[in-house]
């Protein structure tokens, strides 16, 4: 068990560096449900955004539809302004394979043809199966397959390492 | 019985959406969920989802429907499938044997989904026993049976303008006898735990023993209007009609047409709705249809987001019974 907060905060000030050093203005940050909504919501706050949050659920995205079929919980994704022309910030809780990160872009040029975007996680535990890359990460953590790493929430917002038996 | 149980797998999951009858609260509070989620496809730039990329859908329908082939079409291609409609005009009666025909022509296309509309009740659960395992049946209208996805609708509509089921009242008028669409509507309201669900009709445009699907029976418009929140207009089917079961169409709009004046004695902010198509000044005059409180064009796209919810669930399903590779 791990708390979030202090990662988090790790995040907010690479993201400032980043931003500043890209000259990156009016960015707009987008949440993967339902772990990277919680991060994105508090990294929101922390770097102060104008432009109001965005929440994707990529359920229908996912490259495993035809084993699992639909997630049950699926919620509409918002985003509340124009995608077309902006500096987009995705952001998740853990970042493994990289499956989830492709269908999130996939669902996001959907909506518009963003100026770029940045990937920023709480979590890189490696181990990924296509080639993405986090622009920035809270921490990287080595895990072996058998270990799961979940982020429980929204408050307390806590990182959770479990050997799947 | 059959058809409620032939929809189901061994762990209550919805293989094919034939009936609404002997489905649970959660099987409809998840369609609708779903497609909350995916009303919003259609405001987007790309109005497409991936997730039934590579499929093929077939709609098959023995009987003339314009809205519901189309929003069914719409459903599929927005889930990326591939569709093929096939408009079969036959007699009303087909024999089993020819539609087991078709059906083995079908297949042998490889399709993955039937949506099917059928004159005879029934149908679309032959459909659904007799087609091979890796393949959905939708029905689109079933004779007087069935007709879920347009209950689904109906239903999805309600919840986005009043969503708390047990403080609603909602009246079902018209021509009942003949519509599958209210039967369906009454089933899924039941099981939602609707407060009040009414049937306002003559006596000769209803089912024997309507009472015992949990409504209460009204026969005369103005009584069975008052207070409620939900007004339900359904279409006279003159075409199921056989013999005298109504005097004429002025009459019938004299009695059971709904009008301001009439509509005025349900609440304030009832809201009208109407499956369609819609017979103008039979069962429903041109100022209300098109007043401030029909939500009948709401109905149409809402069908979209539902039927889309639906082929998702139920493929979804298959594509994990067969152990299907991504």
């Amino acid at each position: 068990m791990r708390d979030a907060k202090s990662l988090i905060e790790t995040m907010a000030s690479q993201l400032r560096e980043l931003l500043a050093r890209q000259k990156m203005t009016e960015p707009a940050l987008i949440g993967i449900h339902t772990g990277g909504v919680w991060v994105a919501e508090q990294l929101h706050a922390q770097l102060g955004v104008t432009t109001p949050l965005g929440r994707l659920d990529i359920s229908f995205y996912r490259d495993d539809f035809s084993r699992i079929g639909v997630n049950p919980q699926v919620r509409p994704s918002e985003l509340p302004f124009d995608v077309e022309n902006r500096h987009l910030i995705l952001i998740d809780d853990v970042l493994y394979t990289g499956r989830t990160v492709r269908a999130a872009l996939n669902e996001l040029f959907d909506y518009g043809r963003p100026a770029s975007v940045l990937l920023a996680v709480l979590v890189d535990r490696g181990g990924r199966e296509l080639p993405i890359e986090a622009n920035v990460a809270g921490t990287h953590l080595t895990l072996s397959p058998d270990q799961h790493v979940r982020l429980t929430g929204p408050d307390p917002l806590q990182l959770l390492v479990q050997t799947l038996p | 019985m059959s058809a409620t149980h032939i929809q189901l797998d061994s762990q209550g999951r919805l293989l094919h959406f034939l009936t609404i009858e002997g489905l649970t609260h959660r099987h409809l509070t998840d369609i609708l969920d779903t497609a909350e989620s995916l009303r919003g496809v259609a405001e987007r730039r790309v109005k497409k989802l991936p997730t039934l990329h590579g499929k093929t859908v077939v709609n098959l329908f023995f009987e003339a429907s314009t809205r519901t082939r189309t929003t069914f079409e719409l459903a599929a291609k927005r889930l990326s499938a591939d569709v093929l409609n096939l408009n079969i005009a036959t007699s009303s009666a087909v024999k089993g044997e020819s539609l087991l025909d078709t059906l083995h022509n079908i297949e042998a296309m490889q399709c993955d989904m039937f949506v099917m509309r059928h004159s005879q009740s029934g149908a679309a659960e032959f459909m659904a026993r007799h087609v091979k395992p890796h393949i959905a049946v939708l029905n689109a209208g079933d004779g007087c049976h069935a007709h879920p996805t347009q209950a689904m609708l109906d239903v999805f509509t309600i919840r986005r303008h009043k969503p708390d089921f047990p403080s609603l009242q909602i009246a079902i008028v018209g021509d009942i006898l003949h519509s599958r669409v209210a039967r369906s509507l009454i089933h899924a309201l039941s099981i939602l735990g609707a407060g009040n669900i009414r049937v306002i009709a003559p006596r000769t445009l209803l089912p024997a023993q309507v009472e015992n699907l949990g409504v209460q029976v009204f026969h005369r418009l103005p009584e069975g209007l008052r207070d409620v929140d939900v007004v339900v207009m359904l279409r006279l089917q003159r075409e199921r009609m056989e013999g005298a079961l109504l005097p004429s169409e002025q009459e019938f709009f004299q009695q059971y047409g709904l009008t301001e004046e009439r509509l005025a004695l349900a609440k304030p902010d009832a809201i009208v709705m109407h499956p369609g198509p819609i017979n103008r000044g039979v069962e429903i005059d041109s100022r209300v249809a098109d007043g401030p409180r029909s939500v009948i064009l709401e109905q149409v796209t809402n069908g979209i987001a539902v039927r889309m919810a639906i082929m998702s669930i139920t493929l979804g399903h298959h594509a994990r019974l067969t152990g299907e590779d991504a």
